[in-house]
């Protein structure tokens, strides 16, 4: 469990090779903790398990298949095998090209089972875990573009308005067994993930949103966003009427 | 039994609380049928929570609340020593008040008086008198242990139990439940103390008084001000003193000599914000507390608040801290290590983190129990608000400690590593070895022990 001066003792990572993911890790990283990195295998998988071996961090690979629903269970099941998890981050996604995802029936569909359905079908499986362990927390990475579904990206948007409402739910419904949800509404984070796409601003960096999931689970927040001002900046778009917001260069 | 619903935990420093099912065990009966319903969680005895960190806790499991298990038994006052034999929900309070009017004493008292029987053998507490009597494990006859299997098992110091009986005192709960225990008392005339007070100028000078005059008093302790660096850096009031026979009592109080004085303040509202304990509160504290005592005074009569307890006039006193909670940090380092101890000493004054109630004190010689906190040295206690960069200062803190030998104390814990831990109690696996024979499933189990991987292998624990 995290101890008193907020250290954990164990993190998993689902999306393990993730930039957000990694970022998370370091910040953790001490000697002794328990680092279970779940992704598909690959050579960054295994450059990042020796990267936190070095810092001291007790690593575990395990295989992990966001499309093979069937193979979650296990993933699960193995993820806990070396104890109580006490941080598990759900950071896999995928953005997708936005034109193509609504024009490509296949793409929108891996969109929707990488970046919903299967947050959904391990959510469920990680909160039945951490109620029967009764702590730890299930850090959930959403996006602003959940917030309001804009028209250029709104595939990708939709699975992440779904993902976010489905984690909010999520917490309220694990507070009472003592476990906690904290879902995090990055903006343009420069990682793999948005490589060679033209910067906006408000842009934020893996260990931004590191910084805050850290700050987050020490202050028991259930939501935050990353940089904070967008929070602001959310809330006013959300109320744009819908004639004016189409024409807005977002 | 009813599936007990969840509730919040946390210890005395109320930094990192769990949700535990807390069963109340009313007897043996009860205990014995709650832990045979217990899940892969297992259970954890838990007495008055007093412990400061994760010790009496379980998360997704059970909790025993042992506190209904509140009877004093059997008294043999007229034995050599005299004993007595309580269930173990016991509290010193209740014990004292009972034994004083027969001139009985008990031999080892914390700094409060809100601590169980059981809780306090299986944290193997001390007092201020350790130097003389030891620890609180030295003075138990015998114990009825609730054993993982289901059995109710008697265990004493010396014979074919006394493995066994070692590793239970200060063995955190997880060698089984403590449900009764019989103790050697001491005999008194008084409820009093003869008490000498003296202020001292700094650390050096603090240190070379403990260890010039403590064999002449049966209670030393030195409070020492945490906030001042420079010259006067670890200035102290040192109080000691010894128990008062009648005739030094003042006419008054010798038609009563035996008198429990326990005046309460009240309880402390849940009001403090964090951070109330910031540079000028602690500043002007320790200012105040230094400069309130007399610069020498002997043979001064206090009664027992005021020489053993007295936080205990003030209820839920740990509210001053605020929600974020606050931590103990109590390590001891041998003698032949006082220059680390400064060093240490020197760190807490220099670090930014902020303590009022700082306690120095020297242990006498250790008891045969593997995991007992104090051996011969040097005992430091501080009181730090959970703060940003808390975690690195007490690693810090942990490095020095262990280079010297040292150790951290269990029942103020709520954050050591498990390999920390391990260097710091080089007997751990003795105590390991008992586990694994009474509790090869790991039934007895705790937030504590899960964070310091005290657990049997077959639960994915120890290393």
């Amino acid at each position: 469990m995290i101890n008193a001066v907020g250290e954990p003792q164990s993190l998993l990572l689902l999306g393990g090779t993730s930039d957000i993911a990694l970022a998370i890790a370091r910040k953790y990283a001490r000697a002794g903790l328990r680092v279970v990195l779940a992704a598909r295998p690959s050579d960054r998988r295994t450059a990042a398990a020796s990267e936190l071996s070095g810092l001291g961090c007790e690593v575990a690979e395990v295989d992990l298949d966001a499309r093979d629903h069937e193979s979650h269970a296990a993933t699960v099941e193995q993820a806990f095998g070396g104890g109580d998890i006490d941080i598990a981050v759900i950071a896999f996604g995928l953005l997708g090209d936005p034109e193509q995802a609504w024009h490509d029936p296949d793409m929108a569909l891996e969109l929707a089972e990488v970046n919903y359905t299967a947050p959904v079908h391990l959510g469920v499986l990680l909160g039945k875990r951490m109620q029967a362990q009764a702590h730890g927390w299930i850090v959930a990475l959403s996006s602003v573009a959940g917030e309001r579904v804009r028209r250029s990206n709104f595939v990708y948007g939709s699975t992440k308005a779904g993902f976010d409402g489905f984690f909010l739910g999520l917490g309220e419904a694990l507070r009472d067994f003592g476990v906690r949800v904290l879902v995090v509404r990055p903006g343009f984070v420069k990682s793999k993930m948005t490589f060679g796409l033209d910067e906006v601003p408000l842009a934020v960096t893996p260990e931004q949103v590191a910084d805050a999931v850290v700050d987050g689970i020490k202050d028991k927040r259930e939501l935050v966003w990353v940089p904070g001002p967008l929070r602001v900046v959310m809330s006013g778009l959300r109320h744009v009427p819908r004639p004016l917001f189409r024409k807005l260069p977002i | 039994m009813i599936p007990q619903p969840l509730v919040e935990l946390h210890g005395w420093g109320r930094a990192s609380g769990t949700m535990s099912h807390l069963t109340q065990i009313d007897s043996v009966a009860d205990a014995i049928s709650a832990l045979r319903k217990s899940d892969h969680r297992g259970v954890v005895p838990r007495g008055l929570g007093r412990s400061y960190g994760d010790a009496a806790q379980n998360a997704g499991g059970t909790a025993l609340d042992l506190t209904k298990m509140n009877r004093i038994l059997s008294l043999d006052a007229s034995s050599e020593p005299a004993t007595v034999t309580v269930q173990a929900g016991v509290s010193l309070d209740h014990l004292m008040r009972s034994l004083l009017p027969f001139g009985l004493w008990v031999p080892v008292l914390p700094g409060t008086r809100q601590v169980t029987v059981g809780g306090a053998i299986a944290a193997d507490v001390h007092g201020k008198n350790h130097h003389i009597e030891g620890s609180f494990g030295n003075h138990v006859r015998a114990l009825d242990l609730l054993m993982a299997d289901g059995e109710v098992r008697t265990i004493t110091p010396d014979g074919d139990t006394k493995t066994l009986f070692w590793a239970t005192i200060g063995g955190m709960g997880l060698t089984g439940a403590i449900l009764e225990a019989t103790m050697a008392l001491q005999r008194t005339e008084t409820a009093y103390f003869l008490v000498d007070t003296d202020r001292t100028a700094d650390i050096d000078d603090l240190m070379e008084r403990m260890s010039q005059g403590d064999e002449n008093y049966t209670y030393s302790v030195a409070w020492f001000d945490a906030v001042t660096k420079g010259r006067h850096m670890g200035r102290a009031v040192l109080t000691r003193g010894n128990k008062a026979a009648v005739p030094d009592l003042p006419v008054k109080l010798k038609r009563d000599p035996l008198k429990f004085v326990a005046p309460s303040l009240g309880t402390l509202p849940e009001i403090f914000p964090n951070r109330m304990i910031n540079k000028a509160t602690a500043k002007a504290f320790s200012t105040a507390w230094y400069f309130k005592a007399p610069k020498h005074r002997a043979g001064e009569l206090q009664n027992i608040t005021q020489f053993f307890h007295p936080l205990d006039m003030v209820a839920e006193w740990n509210r001053v801290y605020g929600p974020n909670g606050f931590l103990q940090y109590q390590f001891v380092v041998p003698f032949e290590e006082d220059e680390a101890f400064r060093r240490c000493l020197e760190m807490i004054v220099n670090s930014g983190h902020l303590s009022c109630l700082n306690v120095l004190k020297r242990f006498g010689p250790s008891n045969p129990s593997p995991l007992s906190f104090p051996i011969p040295g040097w005992t430091l206690t501080v009181d730090l608000p959970i703060e940003q960069g808390l975690d690195k200062f007490c690693d810090a803190l942990d490095t020095e400690v262990v280079g010297a030998g040292g150790r951290v104390y269990l029942a103020k814990d709520s954050r050591l590593s498990a390999a920390t831990f391990r260097k710091m109690y080089p007997r751990l696996d003795e105590f390991l070895e008992v586990r694994r024979e009474v509790d090869p499933t790991g039934i007895f189990n705790s937030d504590l022990a899960r964070r310091l991987q005290l657990n049997t292998p077959a639960t994915g624990g120890a290393a």
